[in-house]
């Protein structure tokens, strides 16, 4: 018990790009000076995966996601730092388990899941499962090399979940097979999860991170950015696609007013109005919000009221700031800081993101929105929930 | 549940025999399947390379040497094997790339199953040529058969160490494979496969250079099999009677087998580094 599933400490992967490889002896002596170029795929990547958990790995193309996962899956080795794994992976990496095309789908299976560490005596009691579960029985002695991909993959993912691994790792790979077959992999994710294995998970699809997976890591040029809630996380990574400033969080909407909107430059989270930025905070602390507004010109400019939405996962709003006159910026062209102070942080733990919306003070029609995914770090013990609420507790003997 | 889930992920990273067992199965499978005859074929060119010589030194090239087909085969099948593991080790990684860059398994396992690919060939065919000894040569079947016993685990240890080695390096140096063909064509000349010991002891024992002869590990296992199988040191020949074995007793053979089991060890064990310090980066250069 207390021991990690798999535990990466300060891994980094360093590929060296040769301009023209040196494949041969030849090419070693006569390049021998020939500077390579580093490309680091992952730097400095600490993760802890506990028993049971399901995480995903979410990333823009390049960003190292599949690096990551074959360094965790003993695949590659890490330049530097230490990648512990504790149990029997299993790992369906880009659409293939390594299948030989030669061979029959049957003596796949098997040579399959004696890679993977099983006996034959293991294998024999689960073949039926795994046929049964990749749909595949009438072309499992046909030869690998005449599946389609779809088969090829259905009967990948049926030795993994079959080999009984105590972590999942899993690329990419339920794009590939029909719908029908997604939803089975899905169910068997579920049940895995229930079953309290580890699961790591690679995909594009931030609806299916966020749906299955109770940790996320965004990466972004072989970095971490982000490790928390899967729905900053897609917050998060929304942010890094849709812009390539990484400072750059906010996305604004502006709404079009030929009376003169506004725009929301951004937003500077601290302890105090024009502090240091800071995002740590712990309960009883003082919080300070500083957003900046610029009054736009027009026919008839307008001034607005802003209001300040700390957002939990799923978008909950956790409190609301700026109503009934306060934070009102007035109807003159010009830039604004408007600073919402929080003297005394509740209680309150976890990570939030915030959104900021500028509304006409008199119809409520927004004018301008803006989401930020810097988060919002609220420190303390999770496993007590995200309220520090007070409470007694009496036990009375109910039967008499 | 911790220690069951270690010990799986043991198993997954430990060097398994069933594993071994299993990928020599998927080798001799993809090769042979799809061919009638299929195994029939790897028994048929000893086979005709028996008749061959058979015919060619016994009526055509008398070359004085009695009985040289059983010679020449003694030396020549360890040497086969050897070759064999060298060459398919060589290739055991590289050809596997698909799943040394998907599946998280000890990959020194694949140059071990082209040493256990070239041990089942070997096996097959020596069982034919014993067949041809229980017809023709029945002096093979005495006492001095022990000898195969340390001559092969020399070889399987020799057949190895070099697989191993040679499949870490061609994955990064491609070219080792063509070295390796070279190699193995000139290296067999090094073995008294062909020739008789006879020439080896008129150009090197004046010279005190001898001993420098069985540092090749080879030539103690192919001397000692001779030794074992052809049996007679001393044979007339056209030049008048020739000892054509290394030694008449056995003690000397056991004495280059020592010395060719400590020089195979080394090579395992300088393999065995090579291939641990360049694994890590398999997945990446294939």
């Amino acid at each position: 018990m207390g021991q990690p599933a798999i535990s990466a400490r300060e891994v980094s992967k360093r590929f060296l790009i040769h301009r023209k490889r040196a494949t041969s002896l030849k090419e070693r002596f006569i390049n021998r000076g020939a500077q390579a170029e580093e490309f680091w795929a992952v730097r400095d990547l600490s993760l802890d995966v506990e028993p049971g958990e399901t995480v995903g790995l979410v990333g823009a193309n390049g960003s190292g996601k599949s690096t990551t996962l074959k360094l965790l899956a003993g695949i590659l080795q890490p330049t530097s730092g230490t990648v512990t794994v504790n149990g029997r992976i299993a790992s369906l990496l880009e659409l293939g388990a390594g299948f030989n095309g030669e061979l029959s789908g049957r003596d796949n299976v098997y040579l399959n899941a004696s890679l993977l560490g099983l006996s034959r005596k293991e294998v024999d009691r689960h073949f039926d499962d795994i046929v049964a579960f990749s749909e595949l029985a009438p072309f499992i002695d046909n030869q690998v090399k005449n599946y389609s991909s779809g088969m090829y993959v259905r009967l990948g993912f049926a030795v993994a979940v079959h080999i009984d691994p105590d972590i999942l790792l899993v690329d990419e790979v339920l794009a590939v097979g029909d719908e029908a077959f997604q939803r089975k992999c899905l169910d068997k994710i579920e049940q895995f999860q229930r079953d309290g294995r580890t699961i790591l998970f690679v995909s594009h699809s931030l609806e299916l991170v966020e749906q299955i997976c109770s940790r996320s890591v965004v990466l972004d040029h072989g970095r971490v950015r982000y490790i928390g809630e899967p729905e900053f996380a897609t917050g998060t990574l929304r942010g890094i696609l849709g812009t390539d400033k990484p400072r750059e969080t906010a996305v604004p909407t502006i709404v079009d007013d030929p009376r003169g909107g506004a725009y929301i430059h951004g937003a500077t989270v601290s302890d105090r109005p024009g502090g240091e930025p800071r995002s740590d905070f712990f309960g009883g602390e003082p919080l300070s919000v500083r957003v900046e507004v610029e009054v736009l010109d027009g026919t008839d400019p307008i001034g607005g009221q802003v209001t300040l939405i700390v957002l939990g996962a799923g978008d909950i709003p956790i409190w609301v700031m700026g109503q009934d006159g306060r934070g009102v910026v007035p109807p003159v062209p010009g830039r604004y800081h408007v600073d919402f102070v929080v003297p005394e942080l509740p209680p309150v733990v976890g990570s939030f993101i915030f959104a900021v919306s500028v509304n006409d003070p008199d119809t409520d029609d927004v004018l301008a929105h803006a989401r930020f995914y810097e988060t919002l770090h609220f420190k303390g013990n999770t496993n007590l929930g995200i309220v520090d609420v007070r409470y007694t507790a009496e036990t009375w003997r109910a039967d008499g | 549940m911790t220690v069951a889930a270690a010990e799986r992920g043991t198993a997954q990273s430990r060097l398994r025999w069933e594993l071994l067992a299993n990928l020599v199965r998927k080798d001799l499978k993809v090769k042979y399947q799809s061919s009638a005859l299929g195994f029939i074929w790897s028994l048929a060119t000893p086979l005709l390379l028996l008749t061959v010589y058979y015919l060619v030194f016994g009526f055509i090239l008398r070359n004085g040497v009695p009985n040289f087909a059983v010679y020449l085969m003694a030396g020549l099948l360890p040497w086969n094997a050897f070759s064999t593991a060298a060459v398919y080790g060589c290739g055991s990684v590289v050809a596997n790339a698909n799943l040394v860059k998907k599946v998280r398994f000890p990959t020194s396992v694949l140059p071990l199953s082209a040493v256990g690919y070239a041990a089942v060939h070997f096996v097959l065919q020596m069982g034919v040529f014993f067949a041809f000894l229980a017809l023709f040569h029945r002096k093979a079947f005495g006492p001095q058969l022990v000898l195969l016993l340390p001559a092969t685990l020399v070889l399987i240890v020799f057949a190895s160490g070099v697989a191993i080695l040679v499949a870490a390096l061609t994955v990064r140096y491609r070219d080792v494979q063509h070295l390796l063909e070279v190699l193995l064509l000139a290296w067999f000349w090094l073995n008294p496969v062909i020739y008789g010991m006879q020439l080896v002891r008129a150009q090197l024992l004046p010279r005190g250079a001898y001993w420098a002869y069985f540092l090749n590990p080879m030539a103690g296992v192919v001397t000692a099999y001779q030794r074992a199988l052809y049996v007679t040191p001393d044979v007339p020949t056209v030049v008048g009677p020739q000892q054509v074995l290394a030694y008449h007793g056995y003690g000397g053979y056991l004495l280059q087998l020592g010395v060719g089991m400590a020089v195979s060890l080394v090579t395992l064990a300088v393999a065995v580094v090579v291939f641990k310090r360049m694994r890590g980066d398999f997945a990446e250069e294939l």
